[in-house]
């Protein structure tokens, strides 16, 4: 029988929908009354935490607890009713308002780790808005765990996971002994919606909620952001007449040559 | 390709608006008084996350398929396998009966959101919880509820059966007769007009076992398919083509007594009051198609230039889009306030009247309004928007058609003005 423990990290992002601007002082993009939703790796996490259990119950074999974190504002809880309503069994609030890079969520993550002691930590490869990449390796670090990144597939055995990556190469299969963490890629699953049976469930599921204070946890920024533009606009194309007038182009008026 | 389910808090207990009334001098005091009554754009949290639920379901796995299933007037079995699995055809039923145990608000937020992407799918949502799903809930024997609720909430599509060739808003008119024969009942007629009988196991039959009574005669009869529902033409339609509406025959089915739901004689009853909830669901559907044309419309005033600019930015399209926006906007506020008010347990019927009628009045407009301003675009097969035309018309004819809510309006504001 194996009953597993599973953390899975969401954040809660500017939707990805959403066509972002930079904000009037030129600082950072613009979030004031714009939509937010769960970061879309973070879905895929959630959905995949949520597939394991349900393979384990079907076969049999045991089942799986699983719990969200997200470290935000008190909006962040949203994200947290959106992964109970998709069937995670409780949820975690790390509430700040302060600027939360990826180290600092790394050390808070793992101040819940030490309180969970889960088997895996799944999180999303990167965040939408920062696209930073850091945090689930950052937190493999600290806690000395293997980790599997750009996760395409998961297999569990016992204690252990065998996993799919993609990389620029092409893809990779790695095995890691469980305590371990995974970041998710796009391909792992595609998530699921929440039904309103689960919807209704989920108001009665537990939320706790820590203040970085309660954790112990040092989160001041190590990196500052000097200054935030939007990228050039698109120039018309030009078409040419032979490759020698296109190398010319490329040489002496895109300057790429 | 990621749709982040977008849940909103929204505030369960909202920004007070604050009235400041000062008390005359010569009562020598200042009293603030404050009112803790929310807006009407007001949800709570689940029907927030319903809401959002519901949409992104919609954009995902209904959209792709609405074109071919108004080209072919056949709804796709997916979509409506979908629609089961999400628990929005048993959203108010009881848990222990594998519903939702959701509330009517909730209820009529699913079928205004189905109805952006698609009026036809969003009227058969529709059809199973508000006038379905509640008459068994409110009206059946503990036995039926067993038998049908969860057959209803979880793979099977219901009916509502009062209309025939004959008998229309003069619906107590009907002729299809219910004979008593030992511990069952022969039903023999016709009904027409039927939403959802293409796909449905479960009718619920109004037929007449006494027609010396009149209407007191009238009773509603939970009938199986299996009984022997022969289900004939569908009819081509204008609009929410991918919505069955067929002809039913009843040709001496045996109905056991104990398929009788609620009290003999009583089906009148049930229907009236069923429909003036129903009429609320309309509204919603009603709501949704104009919000759903407007929506699809709008980004195309600003990316389509004539004469150097935006023709959304032309004086005269300005004034035409705010009326509308307006317009729509009061037929919502009709809507939720009628959805509130029955929640709350006050009457509710006037209301809902002018909810169904309105929206329906400003679907028609809006939907008319937004091919125009789509141009060519607009009248082209090719593009949403003019499926929203063909299906508005509906609004105003069933469930009521729009002379019958002005009466029913009216006979309201007789009573309320007249000594």
């Amino acid at each position: 029988m194996s009953n597993l423990r599973i953390l899975v990290a969401t954040k809660r992002v500017v939707d990805y929908a959403v066509k972002i601007r930079v904000n009037a002082a030129g600082s950072a993009v613009e979030t004031a009354n714009v939509k937010h939703s769960m970061n879309p790796f973070d879905e895929i996490g959630t959905e995949q935490a949520i597939q394991i259990k349900e393979a384990l119950v079907k076969a049999k074999t045991g089942t799986a607890e699983v719990i969200v974190v997200s470290c935000g504002p008190a909006k962040s809880q949203e994200t947290l009713r959106t992964a109970l309503a998709m069937g995670a069994d409780r949820a975690i609030h790390v509430e700040s308002d302060e600027e939360l890079q990826p180290l600092a969520v790394a050390k808070l993550l793992k101040a819940i780790v030490e309180k969970e002691k889960p088997d895996m930590v799944i999180l999303g490869k990167q965040a939408i808005d920062d696209d930073s990449n850091q945090t689930g390796q950052m937190l493999a670090g600290l806690l000395n765990w293997p980790q599997a990144t750009f996760a395409s597939k998961v297999e569990l055995g016992d204690k252990l996971m065998t996993v799919t990556r993609e990389v620029d190469g092409g893809v990779e299969t790695v095995k890691a002994p469980l305590p371990a963490i995974l970041t998710t890629d796009l391909r792992l699953n595609v998530p699921r919606y929440a039904s309103l049976p689960n919807i209704m469930k989920a108001k009665k599921k537990p939320l706790a909620k820590f203040t970085v204070a309660d954790l112990g946890v040092d989160i001041k920024p190590r990196l500052q952001t000097l200054k935030i533009a939007e990228p050039p606009k698109r120039q018309g194309g030009k078409l040419v007449e032979s490759v020698d007038d296109l190398v010319d182009k490329l040489k002496n008026e895109a300057k790429v040559l | 390709m990621f749709s982040a389910i977008r849940p909103r808090i929204a505030s369960v207990v909202a920004k007070p608006a604050v009235l400041n009334v000062v008390r005359p001098r010569f009562f020598s005091q200042a009293v603030v008084a404050r009112s803790n009554i929310a807006s009407l754009h007001t949800l709570t949290e689940d029907e927030s996350l319903l809401k959002e639920a519901v949409a992104r379901f919609a954009q995902e796995q209904v959209l792709p398929k609405v074109q071919k299933m108004d080209e072919t007037e056949q709804l796709d079995k997916d979509v409506l396998k979908g629609l089961f699995e999400q628990g929005l055809m048993g959203i108010e039923t009881d848990a222990k009966y594998d519903g939702s145990e959701s509330s009517f608000m909730s209820a009529i937020l699913t079928i205004e959101e189905l109805a952006k992407v698609d009026p036809s799918i969003s009227v058969i949502c529709d059809v199973q919880n508000t006038l379905v799903n509640t008459l068994f809930r409110k009206y059946a024997s503990e036995d039926i509820k067993e038998r049908y609720l969860t057959r209803l909430a979880t793979d099977t599509v219901g009916c509502f059966c009062l209309s025939e060739a004959g008998s229309g808003s003069d619906a107590f008119a009907l002729q299809t007769r219910a004979v008593k024969d030992g511990d069952n009942y022969i039903l023999n007629g016709t009904k027409m007009w039927i939403t959802n009988s293409g796909e449905a196991e479960i009718f619920l039959v109004f037929a007449n076992v006494a027609p010396e009574k009149g209407y007191k005669g009238i009773t509603c009869f939970v009938v199986d398919k299996s009984m022997g529902v022969k289900v004939n033409k569908k009819e081509s339609k204008l609009g929410i083509r991918a919505s069955s509406t067929c002809t039913l025959n009843f040709d001496d089915i045996v109905v056991p007594a104990t398929n009788v739901l609620g009290e003999v004689g009583k089906g009148y009853k049930y229907a009236i009051e069923i429909l003036n909830e129903g009429r609320i669901g309309i509204a919603a559907q009603m709501l949704g198609l104009a919000q759903g044309a407007f929506d699809a419309t709008l980004p195309y005033l600003f990316q389509r230039k004539q004469f150097g600019q935006n023709i959304g930015s032309f004086q005269g399209m300005q004034h035409q889009y705010a009326q509308v926006a307006m317009e729509i906007e009061a037929a919502r506020l009709l809507t939720y306030n009628a959805a509130r008010l029955k929640e709350q347990g006050k009457p509710f019927v006037k209301e809902a009247a002018m909810a169904k009628l309105y929206a329906s009045q400003v679907a028609e407009k809006t939907a008319s309004r937004c091919i125009e301003w789509a141009g060519g675009i607009g009248f082209t097969r090719d593009y949403p928007i003019e499926k929203f035309y063909r299906d508005c018309k509906i609004g105003a004819i069933y469930e009521g058609t729009s002379n019958i809510q002005l009466q029913t309006i009216a006979k309201i504001l007789e009573k309320q003005y007249s000594s």
